[in-house]
């Protein structure tokens, strides 16, 4: 092991709020702002997509004009009435044109990803990773396709899934996330422009991590990905993905489905960093992260696995959930949802246990800052016929600051007279005592606080990929590329209360 | 829905021969009264809402809005005899008696003695007359009917009940009971039970509250209870209904704690058509504490629905919830309880568990237990449970020599008298404990001990 560093002596990193606000300057190619059947069709040939996909699309259109713009009220969360017409569907980097190679990405868009430090040259620091690197509404590089290509491995933009694996995407997508699912997937389903698609065939074990990176870049515009996963039987395969976007007065809209697949055997863990500008002190701009993400373990004994480290965003509203369906399937999810200022997170999952001998694990911490608001929502759902089905939940809060609030709505409906449902959960503030304890030892309360945080979060973070983490110690050593976000959250958090503290004249 | 609307007509029609028929010449702030609950019911109807309706999410209020219920407007309260509810209600003589019968007071079988104290437990129809000042005080104070339809049409309804007042300072000497019977009729009929309590400061009494059928028809129970804790006073609250199989039960229960009062709550509820026990306790001052406790077992194609909210106004404010229930048959069980913490409400404590044992296919449990905390200086848990009788326990008493149904049995019986094994009131206790082994499954050993 590695000595820890104390890392909150670097107050000149604290310093800084959102360090990867900045703004790219491409020249983008933009459709209208607004949606209708017009923005469809113009999508859809800007794709040079098949014919079946503008029936796709248009049919989850239809749906998702019949909503007459309502979106669903019920989670804990408050925004404006959003201005549909007001946004831009499409948004994509002039210069990019399906690129493979390298050489062919706009040299200001490589910058852009150096300067997140995800590098696009393969040799380069985050060895190990493929990345897809998504800018607005496109893929702009894919990293190790060959080697991938090699076992089997199919890790492309969605929209080149399209062209090439027309029978896999027919079969699998909207298969765990139907368009008509709810508001946002029906708008998702309607204007998606890219994302990641990726199949690992039967067997095959993916030997790196796979990750895709998701930029906001224009104004205005809404990103609307569709990550699909297939892991056929017996395959696994880990997946990360991260996100940012520069900083905007306005709030953006992101409307993101992510279906997960996998069959007999078969094991996908999917971890999320989710860092999307979270607005400013006074609760300005932001991005409105609103996501549907479900896996389906089909297969008998598959296992999906969701990881989630939120940071970022305005306003998160996400259920990454498992439908249990195989015999002996698995489900897990590990949370950490930070909000600060005046951030709003309304998150948790469903598991749905429909097949016998199921499991499935919640653990969900949630910390609260400033003014923000923190809702863990859960559904643990079991079916007539889910015999022997388990589940543990714990979810725990963490309050920081007398203006912000924690809320935990678990929802458990049983069936099945056989099943075992546990759930446990707490809301506290770091206690007096574990920080007298620290104090008493002669670390301050600053660090004793950021010890305490991490510690609270560290169930979370040893699910992180193992390559990832490594690489984010090192990063932290070097100090000159950015940590991992969720490092980044928790001291940025140990700054909120050293202010705090100050301010108060502790 | 045609239905529904027809029987809210009916409603509204009852409610104008209500008005018309007047029966003790009511005083116009209490016409009044009526008269806006009843407009506030004509506003909110019921809940039958599907989307959005969080707190009616489990159970369908739909049966109770489309059934035709009448007002029994000519109740005889003295066709039930002591000999009718004997060995059906819980009863001790040494207890203050109040019985009502189909929401009508009945001195016959009621005892209210009251003995050595100055207590006051009368029949709010009698109390309007003699203490009128004391109930428009308190009255509809602590239900507030702008927002809940079932609180509504009991205020609109609202011609007796019972009306407890106990000085500043005093201790009940003996428990206080309030028995609600539902008899036979040939129509289903609607009752509103009410209660009014006022527990002065410093005050300290034991409150049973019962709701018993003698028949085994449908009805509709809707019932309100309002309690003030006035400061220091400590409250011990039952809630006992067994109620025909085929009966809708609502309860709606409000409870305003002042500084530092206590009160105890415990509901133990055998499950009939749909009974919903409804429990809102707002915590307004430091030191206020409340713990709630129930126990509720089904059958058949009951339903039972707790719904517990507690709202922490105050600093130094204590909550503690323990629910357990028992499913049988093709029941469903939901217990959906919502802890509030306010802003301000520094150094609140809250607890909040729901245990359950499913016994059969076919039963459901819908549990939520929520938490809504806006105050970081607190201490909240939740926990909840739902499963089989654990595997090992059964194996653990079978490597003894019991046979697995006798080791069921005394599992489920075991976890379901914890509950009851925390009642203060001795023949109460031994009351409950007889309801426990008729509603729990029976065991036959296949040898004797």
């Amino acid at each position: 092991m590695q000595p820890t560093r104390v890392i909150s002596r670097h107050t000149k990193d604290l310093d800084t709020e959102y360090k990867w606000g900045f703004t790219t300057e491409v020249e983008e190619e933009v459709a209208p702002k607004g949606i209708d059947e017009d923005v469809i069709r113009y999508i859809w040939a800007k794709k040079q997509e098949p014919e079946w996909m503008l029936e796709w699309r248009l049919r989850a259109y239809r749906y998702w004009a019949s909503l007459k713009y309502e979106e669903p009220r019920w989670a804990s969360v408050h925004f404006p009435p959003i201005d549909y017409q007001g946004i831009h569907y499409y948004a994509a980097p002039k210069s990019v044109t399906g690129a493979s190679s390298l050489e062919e990405v706009d040299p200001e868009i490589r910058k852009a990803f150096d300067k997140l430090g995800i590098p696009l040259q393969e040799q380069s620091r985050l060895a190990g990773v493929a990345v897809d690197a998504v800018f607005d509404s496109v893929s702009v590089a894919t990293t190790y396709q060959k080697t991938l290509e090699k076992l089997g491995i199919i890790f492309c933009p969605f929209s080149e899934a399209i062209q090439k694996h027309p029978e896999l995407v027919r079969k699998y997508m909207g298969s765990v996330v139907p368009y008509s699912d709810n508001f946002f997937a029906a708008l998702n389903s309607a204007v998606f422009s890219d994302g990641s698609f990726i199949y690992v065939p039967k067997g095959v074990r993916c030997p790196m991590e796979l990750m895709t990176y998701f930029r906001i870049n224009s104004p205005d515009t809404g990103q609307f990905e569709r990550t699909l996963i297939v892991a056929d039987e017996g395959a696994y395969v880990s997946y990360l993905e991260g996100c940012t976007a520069p900083i905007r007065k306005s709030n953006q809209l992101h409307a993101a489905v992510v279906e997960l697949v996998a069959l007999d055997n078969a094991e996908i863990k999917y971890s999320t960093l989710q860092n999307w500008y979270p607005g400013d002190k006074e609760g300005k701009g932001g991005i409105y992260n609103f996501v549907t993400k479900r896996g389906k373990a089909l297969g008998r004994r598959s296992k999906i696995s969701w990881t989630q480290v939120e940071t970022g965003s305005a306003i998160t509203w996400k259920y990454p959930s498992v439908i249990l369906q195989g015999d002996g399937s698995v489900g897990e999810f590990y949370s950490v949802a930070l909000v600060n200022n005046y951030q709003q997170a309304d998150t948790g999952t469903k598991m749905t246990h429909i097949g016998k001998n199921t499991r499935s694990t919640v653990i969900a911490k949630g910390i609260s800052a400033g003014h923000g608001n923190n809702t863990y929502r859960g559904l643990i759902k079991i079916m007539p016929a889910a015999h022997n089905a388990k589940n543990f939940t714990r979810c725990d809060s963490l309050l920081i600051g007398d203006r912000s609030g924690a809320h935990t709505t678990p929802y458990i409906e049983v069936r099945n007279p056989t099943a075992r449902i546990e759930h446990e959960a707490s809301t506290s503030k770091v206690s007096d005592d574990q920080l007298f304890y620290c104090q008493q030892r002669g670390i301050s309360e600053e660090e004793a606080h950021f010890m305490i945080i991490n510690g609270f979060c560290r169930d979370i973070f040893k699910e992180l990929p193992f390559e990832f983490a490594v690489e984010a110690r090192g990063n932290l050593a070097a100090g000159s590329v950015p940590p991992p976000d969720c490092f980044v959250g928790c001291r940025l958090l140990a700054m909120t209360i050293r202010k705090r503290i100050s301010g108060t004249g502790y | 829905m045609p239905q529904a609307l027809a029987q809210h007509k009916s409603y509204q029609a009852d409610f104008e021969r209500l008005e018309r028929g007047l029966r003790f010449g009511d005083a116009p702030w209490l016409q009044a009264l009526r008269r806006q609950a009843m407009d506030s019911f004509d506003q909110l109807g019921f809940p039958t809402a599907l989307r959005g309706n969080e707190k009616w999410k489990y159970t369908r209020v739909a049966p109770i809005a489309e059934a035709a219920f009448e007002h029994p407007f000519d109740g005889q309260p003295d066709r039930v005899q002591a000999s009718d509810i004997q060995g059906i209600a819980p009863w001790d003589k040494g207890w203050t008696n109040l019985v009502f019968v189909d929401g009508r007071y009945s001195a016959a079988l009621s005892t209210p003695n009251g003995a050595g104290s100055s207590m006051q437990a009368i029949s709010l129809a009698a109390a309007l007359a003699t203490e009128e000042a004391l109930v428009q005080q308190h009255l509809a104070r602590y239900a507030d009917f702008k927002d809940d339809a079932f609180i509504a049409l009991n205020t609109a309804f609202l011609e007796d009940g019972a009306l407890v007042w106990v000085p500043p300072g005093e201790t009940l000497p003996t428990p206080l009971h309030i028995l609600f019977i539902t008899t036979e009729h040939q129509k289903p009929v609607v009752t509103y039970p009410r209660v009014l309590l006022v527990a002065g400061s410093n005050s300290r009494l034991i409150l049973i509250e019962s709701y018993i059928s003698l028949s085994s028809n449908g009805y509709f129970t809707n019932s309100v209870v309002e309690m003030l804790a006035e400061e220091g006073a400590q409250i011990e609250h039952y809630r006992f209904a067994r109620e025909s199989p085929r009966a809708y039960h609502v309860g709606m229960t409000r409870a305003y704690l002042a500084k530092d009062s206590v009160l105890k709550t415990t509901s133990l509820t055998v499950g009939c058509a749909i009974l919903r026990n409804d429990l809102m306790v707002l915590l307004d001052a430091p030191g206020a504490s409340t713990e709630v406790r129930g126990l509720h077992l089904t059958n058949g194609v009951d339903h039972v629905d707790n719904h517990i909210d507690i709202d922490h106004a105050k600093p130094y404010t204590k909550s503690n919830q323990y629910f357990k229930g028992v499913l049988d048959g093709k029941s469903r069980a939901v217990f959906s309880g919502r802890v509030l913490i306010r802003q301000n409400a520094v150094k609140a404590q809250a607890h909040q568990k729901d245990y359950n044992i499913i016994l059969s296919e076919g039963a459901e449990i819908d549990t939520k237990p929520a938490l809504e905390i806006y105050c970081d200086d607190v201490m909240a848990t939740h926990g909840a449970t739902a499963g089989h009788v654990a595997e090992e326990l059964l194996f653990y008493m079978r490597s003894r020599g019991l046979d697995r149904e006798l080791a069921r049995a005394l599992l489920v019986r075991g976890f379901a008298s914890e509950i009851i094994d925390g009642v203060g009131v001795d023949s109460l206790r031994s009351y409950l404990d007889r309801q426990l082994s008729q509603a729990l499954p029976t065991h036959q050993p296949e040898r004797s001990l």
